[in-house]
């Protein structure tokens, strides 16, 4: 039992850090990828390469000024970024990051928690991220941080619905809402993208929207509304709504990969034969590499495509992505349920 | 009246489907983008790598000295004169005597001032000098914080007496030929007219 | 007493206390806030009950997204003390008498309700997906497909009442 407890500790605290630490290298990646995108170099002055832009951001957050605007309401002014970060942290707890680790006989899931509605747990999590913005929009006393808030809301309940119904088609294929399964089931057959695929890009766009990522950014649209939600926040409590974003990202990016590319399943693991606990380091590392790959993906689509007019998100979302969705539930009912339609039609004629 | 032949009229036609689907743009796009990702930048990193510049590249003036050290500014006028930017102000003094080896003419600059935030760099007062006494150089022009510090007096502008800037690469051979004739007015110094008004007296 | 005894209460202290709060804040977007972590104690409940699924369900739905739209509409209005409409007292009365004739009626209720935990929180699947879809598509099939034709009634009303012109 201890052993279990210091286990779960130590995964607990390594999700933590490894999260935080890929949220403070995304933000390096982007100016990097964004630079490369528009020919330029990017920052390159801190460090070899410019490794060390990251600290030096971080050590500028602390440092700056606080401004709590005397007229807004201090405690909800504190809470939204709080909830932000808490919220985003909060959903990696259910991926699964690899295979087991066995030492001495005991096997060690490289997972926190394996509950059985993990993808609700998710959706659950998401659907309450909405408030760390409209909290911390609202108590700024500002109408353009308001007006963010107000946008981050309806985008994200609209996206979510779109979201649910891709999911829905995805889970009516696997049948259970346990990350680990929906990995596992992926293991030896084909990744679920296959079967999916329809329902793999509603998604992808849905999670764009959700993470508030370009080209779906209206919230913190700085050419229309200052800075959106955070145009009053100074000092860490920027910083943390800027964190809150890019460990969604990676989070999301997590998800993408394993709910349709297979997770941290490798291609032909079987044939290998590793023993073990290598083939569970390796299964991490392949994990991440995919995880890589969609927040570069994320960059990508940010520094390539144009930010959406609202009228146009909204078209996007309720009549084109809700009804595209309810048609991929439908065809992957008539698929599963093929062979029972024939026979009822073999009975009829 | 047609300036170019490149104008496109606009036309709202109804897109297609393939078209409305957006995803062969969106395709398209992000090739381009991943396409420049790979490409080499542009970009020279500025105080490690200086770019490769002309030899006629005018930067910050000098204010030249003769061969005997003498500053060659007569303070006549013409460079603030033929300044479009009106950068050039000058005051003129007198030169008194045993300053011979300092000031090359009878008259001098006391003050010379060109303000580098006006300066356009266009070379006229180069053009304008009579005297082969400003001259722009390949150097570049260091900002700073302050206005004050971007009008350049003479403690900036007057080449170091030990250090003088070679121009002389900067000068076409008829200009070098021109320069090496002693008898023409424009290339004597002091001592050398003092020479000649010696040679003629005997 | 086990842990979950303690939980619960811990729970039913944070919900009703939230629940007061909700009533006497004076802010109303405190008061969707204290209704929020209403929300979350209940959800804490059905965690109790082995109800997993109906746990992340009401987060989902209530409070991540009815109390979003509750909040949406709050901080849309412009609630200031200044403007504030002077209230009769009528409304207040007949909102005592209401809250007093329910209160009635749930006091009557919880006396003659069962003692102790509910059968349900003794056995482990009961609350799962897989469970509760049987249920609800085997024995409450017909009551199910009533509420579906019932939320299509409030969306076609939706619509209808969004439209600006009927010629």
């Amino acid at each position: 039992m201890l052993i279990f407890i210091i286990y779960k500790t130590i995964l607990v605290l390594l999700v933590f850090l490894i999260s935080l630490g890929i949220a403070a290298y995304s933000t390096y990646a982007e100016r990097k990828v964004a630079a490369f995108m528009q020919d330029r170099i990017g920052p390159d002055r801190a460090g070899p390469f410019g490794i060390l832009q990251p600290i030096a951001d971080g050590v500028k957050m602390f440092m700056k000024e606080e401004i709590i605007p005397t007229v807004s309401s201090k405690f909800l002014f504190i809470l939204g970024p709080s909830l932000a970060m808490l919220t985003a942290l909060m959903s990696g707890v259910v991926i699964p990051w690899g295979g087991h680790l066995t030492f001495g006989g005991q096997t060690f899931p490289l997972q926190i928690t394996d509950i059985n509605i993990g993808m609700l747990y998710v959706f659950a999590v998401v659907s309450f991220g909405v408030y760390g913005i409209m909290i911390g929009g609202w108590a700024s006393n500002n109408k353009y941080s308001l007006l963010g808030a107000l946008r981050a809301s309806s985008q994200m309940i609209s996206y979510e619905i779109a979201m649910g119904l891709a999911l829905v088609a995805l889970i009516m294929k696997t049948g259970t809402l346990s990350l680990g399964q929906i990995v596992a089931q992926q293991g030896d057959g084909l990744w679920n993208i296959f079967y999916q695929p329809l329902g793999f890009l509603i998604f992808l766009i849905c999670a764009f929207a959700e993470t508030n990522r370009a080209p779906f950014d209206l919230p913190e649209c700085e050419t229309e509304l200052v800075g959106g939600y955070h145009t009053e926040y100074s000092s860490m409590k920027l910083g943390f709504y800027l964190f809150a974003e890019y460990i969604n990202m990676f989070v999301s990016s997590a998800i993408i990969s394993s709910l349709y590319f297979g997770g941290f399943n490798i291609p032909f693991q079987s044939h290998f034969g590793f023993d073990g606990n290598l083939l569970s380091l390796l299964q991490v590392v392949f994990f991440f590499g995919k995880i890589f790959f969609f927040i570069f993906f994320y960059m990508w689509i940010r520094w390539t495509i144009p930010r959406f007019r609202y009228d146009q998100l909204m078209f996007l979302g309720w009549r084109i992505l809700i009804p595209l969705s309810i048609l991929n539930i439908l065809v992957t009912g008539v698929i599963m349920m093929r062979h029972e339609i024939f026979y009822y039609l073999s009975n009829i004629f | 009246m047609q300036l170019t032949d490149r104008k496109k009229v606009v036309v709202k036609k109804e897109m297609s489907l393939m078209e409305k689907l957006y995803i062969p743009a969106i395709t398209q796009g992000m090739t381009i983008t991943l396409k420049h990702f790979f490409k080499k930048g542009a970009t020279v990193r500025y105080p490690e790598v200086k770019r490769e510049i002309a030899e006629t590249y005018r930067g910050q003036h000098v204010l030249k000295r003769d061969e005997q050290g003498a500053e060659r500014c007569t303070a006549c006028g013409l460079c603030a004169v033929a300044c479009p930017a009106e950068a050039i102000t000058m005051e003129s003094a007198e030169r008194r005597k045993g300053e011979e080896n300092l000031y090359r003419e009878e008259k001098y600059a006391s003050i010379y001032e060109i303000n580098m935030l006006r300066c356009i760099f266009c070379g006229l007062c180069e053009e304008a000098c009579p005297k082969e006494a400003i001259f722009l150089t390949d150097r570049i022009v260091p900002v700073s914080g302050n206005r004050k510090d971007m009008i350049y007096g003479k403690d900036k502008l007057v080449e170091d007496i030990n250090h003088p800037i070679d121009l002389s690469y900067r000068q076409t051979k008829a200009v070098a030929e021109f320069k090496k004739d002693k008898t023409k007015a424009h290339n004597q110094t002091w001592k050398d007219k003092q020479n000649l008004i010696k040679e003629k007296s005997h | 007493m086990p842990i979950t005894q303690y939980i619960f209460f811990f729970l039913t202290f944070v919900a009703i206390f939230s629940a007061i709060l909700v009533v006497i804040d004076k802010n109303p977007v405190h008061s969707v806030l204290y209704l929020i972590v209403t929300f979350f104690a209940l959800a804490g409940h059905y965690l109790l009950l082995n109800a997993q699924f109906l746990a992340a369900v009401h987060i989902i739905v209530y409070a991540g997204a009815i109390m979003v739209l509750f909040l949406y509409v709050i901080m849309m209005l412009n609630l200031n003390k200044e403007i504030e409409p002077h209230k009769k007292n009528i409304p207040k009365f007949a909102a005592v008498i209401a809250a007093g004739v329910f209160m009635l009626c749930l006091i009557a209720l919880l006396t003659n309700a069962q003692k102790g935990m509910l059968p349900a929180a003794q056995n482990e699947n009961i609350g799962l997906v897989e469970n509760l879809g049987k249920v609800l598509f085997r024995e409450y099939m017909l009551p199910f497909e009533v509420s579906s034709i019932l939320f299509l009634a409030a969306m076609v009303g939706a619509v209808f009442l969004s439209k600006k012109e009927i010629n």
